[in-house]
């Protein structure tokens, strides 16, 4: 049964990896917001934020990867909502498949189509000046939190995909995700927010996550950051994923 | 083997939320044969084939499909059957060769390739077999999707509404298929509209009005139910459709005009 739930993945896996392929578009979009930003802020704002010592796409860049992210899972649902709404998706659930593995499919397609939009901005990135001493374990963890925190957003974009009525419906979810990273310290640094914006900055998942990677490729210690941004990430992923699961299994009857 | 029904379906209810769609429906389909399940819009046919093929729960009633019962062993009916819905569930992003590729290889099935391009040529599909599906017509799409059910030859066939939208020669060519199935021991049922399509295709009727079965039988038992026929003397005209296929010189008019 094991077996059958890894070639049935696979299969569908690669099926969907194939539609990137077919339009890279989708891997480029996603990627030109978040790189506009950093245009934009380090090149027209950045001379006017005070980040301290660091170079400000340094400062700027953790912040950065998570949009890149949150505007990536946009794709996710909307590749969802497609096989929902087209019908094959109801072709899979009458033939004789693991009932988990249209899902996967589309988690592991959203992971590769991210981590791929994430190499791209971190090569432009590169070019405008980002340097980092991180180490190889200092890069592995900034990767094994990505990770966590794609699949926690590709989680929660299932839901969307499963249950949107319109194509307007399956893209809209994914805007407050890309400005929860405005009101932390993704941009600038919290200190100077009025005190409530402030109390809502230091206490969303974003702080912690961006500060976290931050100081990784700072080669600073992480201190308590870390294990918050890690509570984070894998509370949103098992919360995200078990709503998911739910809205799955009441669609699939 | 022969007595035991493939499809057999007792006292069927489903509603969503305050709207009945079925008010309890009896059904027992012959295994091999092809049976049609005629009804309006909104009668509750695609309801009853869903619940057939397992997508969707019946409220009460039992259903049951290659002997297995739909609500205790899907997994088994899903092995038994195939569907093929009212639109097109084609990946419109892959070719039409990948598509067919994709559903053997799904079913686990050896030489998924070989199995692909013989569905192509017997689908009139082997040039465009490179394209991407987006490309297809109408046409091509519902004859896509039809190989792409016939893959591991499921013994139970649903088809819901195949030719709706279709062109008249798509149609003539989705019926051959579903006769040579039917003649092959696939047991076929499917849903229209088309009272035609029901009279040319079906070896039994079942007329679903209202979610109920108001009538079911053969065609010739379906007529006694009316007064005796009256003899007329009517000049015969050619249909409309008779016309059209004679002028686009479609091979299949011939033995279309034959059968009638």
């Amino acid at each position: 049964m094991t077996s059958y739930v890894l070639h049935d993945t696979d299969v569908l896996l690669r099926r969907s990896l194939r539609h990137i392929l077919r339009s890279p578009d989708t891997i480029i979009t996603t990627a030109i917001t978040p790189i506009a930003m950093l245009l934009l802020f380090v090149y027209v704002f950045g001379g006017a934020i005070d980040v301290g010592s660091d170079s400000y796409v340094n400062y700027l860049l953790p912040g950065i990867l998570l949009i890149t992210v949150a505007s990536g899972i946009a794709y996710t649902a909307f590749r969802l909502f497609t096989d929902v709404s087209g019908g094959i998706f109801e072709r899979f659930q009458s033939m004789p498949i693991t009932r988990s593995a249209f899902l996967w499919g589309h988690v592991l397609t959203s992971v590769v189509a991210n981590l791929t939009s994430l190499v791209l901005v971190v090569l432009v990135a590169l070019a405008m000046g980002f340097r980092t001493g991180a180490g190889v374990l200092a890069w592995l963890a900034v990767l094994g939190i990505m990770l966590l925190f794609t699949l926690a957003l590709t989680w929660l974009a299932v839901i969307p995909g499963l249950t949107a009525t319109s194509v307007d419906g399956v893209s809209g979810f994914s805007y407050p995700l890309i400005f929860l990273p405005f009101v932390s310290s993704a941009f600038v640094p919290t200190e100077g927010m009025p005190a409530p914006v402030r109390w809502f900055a230091e206490h969303q998942p974003v702080t912690p996550i961006v500060n976290t990677i931050r100081s990784l490729f700072a080669e600073q210690p992480v201190g308590s950051d870390g294990w918050i941004a890690l509570a984070w990430c894998v509370g949103l992923l098992v919360v995200a994923y078990a709503l998911a699961m739910r809205t799955y299994r009441s669609k699939i009857a | 083997m022969t007595t035991k029904p493939a499809i057999e379906i007792v006292g069927l209810t489903k509603s969503f939320g305050d709207h009945v769609v079925l008010r309890g429906v009896d059904l027992r389909v012959r295994p091999g044969s092809i049976f049609a399940l005629l009804g309006s819009n909104g009668a509750g046919k695609t309801t009853a084939v869903r619940i057939l093929s397992t997508l969707l729960k019946a409220d009460g009633g039992t259903a049951t499909v290659n002997g297995y019962d739909v609500a205790t062993e899907p997994e088994r009916v899903r092995e038994s059957i195939s569907l093929t819905g009212q639109f097109a569930a084609v990946d419109e992003i892959l070719t039409g060769r990948e598509n067919l590729v994709l559903v053997a290889e799904l079913r686990r099935l050896e030489d998924a390739r070989g199995i692909a391009d013989a569905l192509l040529a017997r689908f009139a599909l082997t040039e465009a077999a490179g394209q991407r599906v987006a490309t297809y017509s109408g046409g091509m799409r519902r004859r896509l999707d039809i190989a792409m059910s016939l893959i591991g030859n499921p013994p139970v066939l649903f088809l819901d509404e195949p030719t709706t939208g279709l062109d008249p020669q798509s149609r003539i060519e989705v019926w051959k298929t579903v006769r040579q199935l039917a003649g092959q021991g696939t047991t076929v049922l499917l849903t229209t509209q088309y009272l035609d399509e029901a009279e040319q295709l079906a070896d039994r009727i079942a007329v679903l009005h209202e979610g109920r079965i108001i009538a079911d039988g053969s065609l010739a038992e379906l007529k006694r139910l009316l007064p005796p026929a009256e003899v007329e003397y009517v000049e015969k005209q050619p249909t409309l459709e008779d016309i059209f296929l004679a002028i686009v010189g479609h091979d299949g008019a011939a033995d279309q005009g034959a059968q009638r």
